[in-house]
């Protein structure tokens, strides 16, 4: 019964951790229409940048000042946002797609950094002893997976009302209006680049502290953690839990993380075990099949947009 | 110093520009950035390898390599068969997943169904060969040396020669045939094109069958050159965006110029900085592009 308890928790953390980087996809891409492919190289760059600021000193990588980790998540916050600062100063002037191809090639290039740049991210070995919350609390397995669940679900928690608020803000109404007509949105005097590049930077600021979440969670991160397999998971969630929708984002992290443990679970029983690598690329078709059919039936999500104007007309929404 | 990877960058880059035709022309007819043109350079590779495969073992018969190359006809014969199988898997995509999606009008959905499409057709690939590399033959082939200290192999040679008649032929096709008119017409503005008495489902379709041969005519030099893996369609994904966007979008000549300049400056990377970065080369131009020229070389400004 503990086991399970201790499971569930687990289970929660992560499905929590993914549902932070659809948050902030959910910003990008549901609020604003941009269109982001670089999910897993936000995430890296914030879970390294973490690790970086917290591992104690000696390590074979740059870094290992040994300080909180509540600096270590400023810090990947950042570092993400910083780097979407500079490819949406560059991108989001031009056509949409062009975002699209260039965030695919922002993921790639940090993979190869991560993996290549020996001496500044430990390359292939990647960090390690990256400081856990309540590691004092390791000895109580139970005790210390509802410990980070309720550290994780906070975060998530204070994200996901930060999020709600600002989609109601007079901010939150421009980045829509730039979404559904630029045209009328620049006529009322919008600044639609800067409304763009702050959502998108705020968008990647969020999937850098979930990736630093996620590597502290774990202690340890490598290189192969961050590759497109990530980037596709998270857009599964945002798709089928329904984007434009912040509660969508969190049901379908749930569901898809869910799915993606239980047919694993099921691959480990079906499979023997020298197949399981290769069993593994079905979950992959699986997801994409899954995505691919909602796109055609049910575009909106299991939740659909919310319809929000404004808070002070909360009595006057309902789904759209 | 050798010139050997000046030769090399010209391999790499006309393959790449071979895959970037694909791109660029149903980027600049359908009007979307398309990811699945990676999955089918890998499909194509591998429908060829099986079909060879299948071929040999129908007629029951041991192949031998034609004069100095390291494959023999039946390559050649099923690449014929593996290319219209390519563009009729790009057609049958088309009608499941994009075709629906073409009617709400939204471009940056296809890019994300292109995207998740991308994904599945890769992961399957990967349960059906495994991870581990295939090749076509497993004769080694000798390199010969052509002059001022650069070596070529004979497989290499002939598959320039074939990327150049394809390329070639694509060329005269865009800008001499009815069809050629009728795509550039359909790049330029569907409705007056449908107003102006085309059938602009019909040029859809024949994008998606020639735009799927030519990936994987690209799949098969690679696989020749290189090596068949479920991941050679993405790893040349980047560098083909990069070629398309390079050259202008819609540009067949640029995009095939734009492939052998990320193919030399990969090369040149390789030979000054280290094999390690290659992958990072074409990003760096990408963004160059995108900051210098966002319109490409022989691209227009949109609209």
């Amino acid at each position: 019964m503990l086991d399970v308890l201790g499971y569930l928790a687990f289970f929660l953390t992560t499905a929590l951790s993914y549902a932070l980087m659809c948050l902030g996809l959910n910003l990008q891409w549901g609020q604003t229409g941009l269109f982001n492919v670089g999910i897993a190289g936000f995430a890296a760059i914030g879970a390294y940048a973490s690790a970086m600021l917290t591992t104690p000193p000696g390590g074979n990588h740059f870094g290992g000042f040994d300080l909180p980790i509540l600096i270590g998540w400023i810090g990947a916050m950042l570092a993400s946002g910083l780097a979407a600062a500079i490819i949406g100063a560059i991108t989001l002037r031009l056509r949409a797609d062009y975002l699209a191809i260039t965030t695919f090639g922002i993921a790639i290039v940090i993979q190869l950094f991560a993996l290549n740049a020996q001496s500044f991210t430990g390359g292939a070995f990647g960090i390690g002893f990256i400081p856990r919350p309540f590691a004092n609390l390791a000895e109580h397995a139970l005790a210390f997976e509802l410990a980070n669940l309720a550290l994780v679900g906070g975060v998530t928690l204070l994200v996901f009302l930060a999020l709600e608020r600002l989609v109601r803000s007079p901010w939150g109404r421009v980045l829509r209006a730039i979404r559904e007509d630029e045209t009328a949105a620049l006529s009322l005097g919008k600044n639609a680049k800067r409304f763009r590049l702050q959502a998108f930077v705020l968008g990647s600021a969020i999937m850098g502290l979930a990736g630093a979440i996620q590597g502290h969670f774990i202690g340890f991160i490598a290189p192969e953690n961050y590759l497109s397999a990530i980037t596709f998971q998270v857009w599964a969630m945002l798709i089928i839990g329904g984007s434009g929708n912040n509660r969508g984002a969190l049901v379908g992290a749930i569901l898809v993380w869910g799915l993606w443990s239980l047919s694993g679970a099921a691959m480990t029983t079906i499979f023997p075990p020298e197949q399981q690598v290769r069993a593994a690329a079905l979950q992959i078709v699986a997801i994409g099949v899954l995505m691919a059919t909602i796109l055609l039936l049910r575009p909106r999500g299991i939740l659909g947009e919310q319809m929000t104007v404004s808070r002070h007309l909360e009595g006057g929404t309902g789904d759209g | 110093m050798s010139l050997q990877f000046i030769a090399d960058g010209l391999l790499i880059g006309s393959m790449v520009g071979l895959g970037a035709i694909g791109v660029t022309l149903t980027y600049s007819i359908l009007g979307f950035a398309n990811f699945v043109h990676g999955e089918f350079i890998a499909w194509g590779a591998y429908a060829c390898l099986v079909i060879a495969g299948l071929i040999g073992l129908g007629f029951g018969i041991q192949v031998q390599p034609l004069g100095p190359f390291s494959i023999g006809w039946v390559i050649l014969v099923a690449a014929v068969f593996a290319m219209t199988f390519t563009g009729l898997l790009a057609l049958a995509l088309d009608f499941l997943l994009f075709s629906r999606l073409r009617r709400h009008g939204n471009a940056i959905v296809m890019v994300m169904a292109s995207f998740g499409a991308s994904m599945a057709l890769r992961s399957l690939l990967e349960f059906l060969f495994t991870s581990e590399p295939a090749y076509f033959s497993r004769e080694i082939q000798i390199a010969i040396p052509i002059g001022l200290g650069v070596r070529v192999t004979p497989d290499q040679m002939l598959m320039l020669v074939l990327t150049a008649v394809l390329v070639l032929g694509m060329h005269l096709l865009i800008t001499r045939t009815t069809l050629g008119r009728a795509m550039r017409a359909v790049s330029e503005n569907p409705s007056l094109a449908a107003v102006g008495g085309i059938d602009v489902a019909a040029v859809i379709r024949r994008t998606w069958l020639i735009g799927g041969a030519l990936a994987c005519a690209a799949g098969i030099v690679a696989g020749i050159t290189v090596q068949i893996r479920p991941f050679m369609g993405f790893d040349l994904l980047l560098p083909m965006f990069a070629a398309a966007i390079l050259g202008g979008i819609g540009s067949v000549p640029g995009a095939v110029l734009g492939g052998l300049i990320v193919g030399l400056a990969e090369s040149c990377a390789v030979q000054f900085v280290g094999a390690e970065y290659r992958a990072a080369v074409a990003f760096l131009l990408l963004i160059a592009v995108l900051l210098l020229r966002p319109t490409g070389l022989f691209g227009r400004a949109a609209g």
